[in-house]
């Protein structure tokens, strides 16, 4: 094992009765780095950080937390969390409920400091039962980097959260690993994994099935999609080897191609009328569901 | 199972990992502070548990039993106990065993247990403010013994009979734990209702139980604290060692039980 690494899973297997939630799940989570956690439903994201959290422990394999096991208290004073469902004291106000938790670790920052950082200063004599979803988890948020954590374990933490709220959200997490922590982000927005991660890791049916940055997991695609305006026949272009598929989208073409040079450099020669020329390399979105239809 | 790292490398990828003693301490407070608070702000807990058992005590032996119970000191002292005791009892039993019966179900444990929340904390802090809850109905309740319900005790006995009712609270923390940990959230206030309510009647705390269930009475923890706050009242009872061993006995009993369930179900 890598010494370095802040959290690890390693050949962990998770059975709830007949289901295997975790299948020989190998991940790491190295210092620094902002790594997003994807996979569809039930594929084990929330499983995998419940055992580096030391919350459920594995059948097989191992888990470690700064080296240690996670079911240490000392292990867990480096980390913060953010759970995807948490219930919390709805009579305590947003600053009670940030010094509860900044006590338990050994050099936390102040409930003002946490609210400033994470823009909740509003918040803090607010009861907690009287706010909005997206008010509840801005101050999950604050009360998740309250200790100073080296590792922050966030499940979902844009849910509910408007534009706004959302891009200052992130905003704050590029800053927090630009300070030297890391961050384990699991996230439906495939848009927020584009936006945020160093490094993504895919699972499916409690498997790693691909792991490395944006791009990296981009190019399993190599689709491209081109947008024009010709006055080509569709039918035509579809008869090329290149193209892989044409449609019509009003008074545009669209056309999904593997060789998508190729395919442009045939219709700039062919049209010369050609224009709004577009193209698009295919997204996280579209590699998502590519790996996952694989893995299905 | 650990990798052993370093104490150079612990302190390059975390820094400082250790609680003092002082944050340690500080951790235990605040926990039990801000359980108070909010226990205090309930209005379904704090309000009704702090004032029920004084008005209640005081339509007993002031507006209803008032003008009997001035000739008799005896009686007096023993509606005060009886009713110091059930006062306590409420705060303790539905204070553990409704709150964490619904946070256990609500996944507040579980979120407590992904922090670095000090291992004891939660619960020291439910026992903590189920005695500062204790405190101050003993307050109260001894306010209105004296101005209204003319109790012909001196303040030190006053005091002996709250000392021992706050500290009393101990075995019923442990039984509300006992059930908070075995039921439903749900079904968390019928459960202890099941115990809270024969309990409160047969142990003879409001009025001198018919000679068969008397018999039984010693059965119930209430009881024994009830015969404990009389002997602080200074009432000539023999066996104060006994009744103070037997609840310790349930505390333990009841406290390691439910600590057990606890810990399977974690």
């Amino acid at each position: 094992m890598n010494n370095s690494y802040l959290a690890e899973l390693k050949g962990v297997h998770k059975r709830y009765g007949k289901v295997a939630a975790l299948d020989g799940l190998d991940l790491q989570v190295a210092g620094g780095e902002l790594l997003a956690l994807l996979g569809p439903n039930g594929a084990g994201k929330t499983t995998a950080i419940s055992i580096m959290l030391g919350l459920q422990r594995p059948d097989t394999g191992s888990a470690h937390l700064f080296g240690e096991s996670p079911l240490l208290c000392a292990s867990r004073r480096q980390a913060g969390v953010m759970m995807q469902e948490v219930y919390l004291s709805p009579e305590l106000r947003v600053q009670e409920h940030i010094d509860l938790v900044a006590s338990y670790y050994p050099n936390p920052m102040s409930a003002e400091e946490a609210m400033e950082r994470t823009q909740t200063t509003s918040l803090a004599k607010r009861a907690y039962g009287k706010l909005s979803g997206g008010q509840k988890r801005q101050a999950q948020f604050a009360i998740a980097i309250c200790g100073r954590p080296k590792l922050l374990f966030l499940d979902e933490p844009t849910v509910g959260l408007d534009v706004q709220a959302r891009e200052t959200m992130w905003a704050m997490l590029r800053q927090i690993v630009s300070d030297g922590s890391s961050i384990l982000l699991t996230t439906h927005y495939l848009e927020e994994a584009e936006a945020l991660a160093d490094r993504v890791a895919v699972l499916a049916k409690g498997r790693l099935i691909a792991s490395g940055t944006v791009n990296q997991i981009r190019a399993v695609v190599a689709r491209k999609r081109i947008t024009c305006r010709t006055t080509l026949p569709l039918q035509q272009i579809e008869a090329w080897p290149e193209v892989e598929r044409v449609t019509q989208h009003q008074d545009h073409l669209q056309i999904v191609a593997n060789e998508a040079e190729d395919v442009v450099r045939r219709l700039l020669a062919m049209d010369e009328t050609l224009h709004d020329l577009e193209v698009h390399r295919a997204g996280l979105a579209e590699a998502f569901t590519e790996l996952t239809k694989e893995a299905a | 199972m650990t990798t052993g790292l370093t104490f150079e490398q612990q302190e390059h990828l975390g820094g400082k990992t250790i609680m003092s003693g002082g944050r340690t301490l500080h951790a235990y407070l605040t926990e039990a502070k801000y359980e108070s608070l909010r226990m205090l702000r309930s209005p379904s807990f704090g309000a009704i548990f702090l004032s029920l058992p004084v008005l209640i005590y005081l339509l007993f032996a002031v507006v209803i039993f008032g003008h009997a119970l001035r000739s008799d000191a005896v009686a007096t002292v023993a509606v005060f106990t009886g009713f110091s005791v059930f006062g306590v009892m409420g705060p303790a039993m539905f204070g553990f065993g409704v709150t964490i019966a619904i946070e256990r179900e609500q996944g507040l444990l579980r979120f407590k247990r992904a922090l670095p929340a000090p291992a004891g904390a939660y619960l020291v802090a439910k026992m903590l403010m189920a005695m500062l809850f204790a405190a101050i109905i003993m307050i109260t309740m001894c306010a209105a013994a004296v101005f209204f319900a003319h109790v012909p005790l001196p303040l030190p006995r006053l005091i002996g009979i709250g000392t021992v009712n706050v500290i009393g609270v101990l075995p019923f923390c442990a039984i509300g734990l006992f059930i908070g940990a075995i039921v439903k959230g749900a079904a968390a206030p019928g459960f202890t209702n099941l115990v809270y309510l024969p309990m409160m009647y047969l142990s003879g705390l409001f009025f001198p139980l018919p000679k068969g269930l008397a018999a039984v009475a010693p059965i119930w923890p209430a009881y024994h604290l009830n015969q404990l706050a009389l002997t602080a009242a200074g009432a000539p009872l023999a066996g104060a060692t006994t009744h103070l061993a037997i609840l310790l006995g349930v505390t333990a009993l009841f406290g390691w039980l439910a600590l057990s369930r606890l810990r399977r179900l974690n």
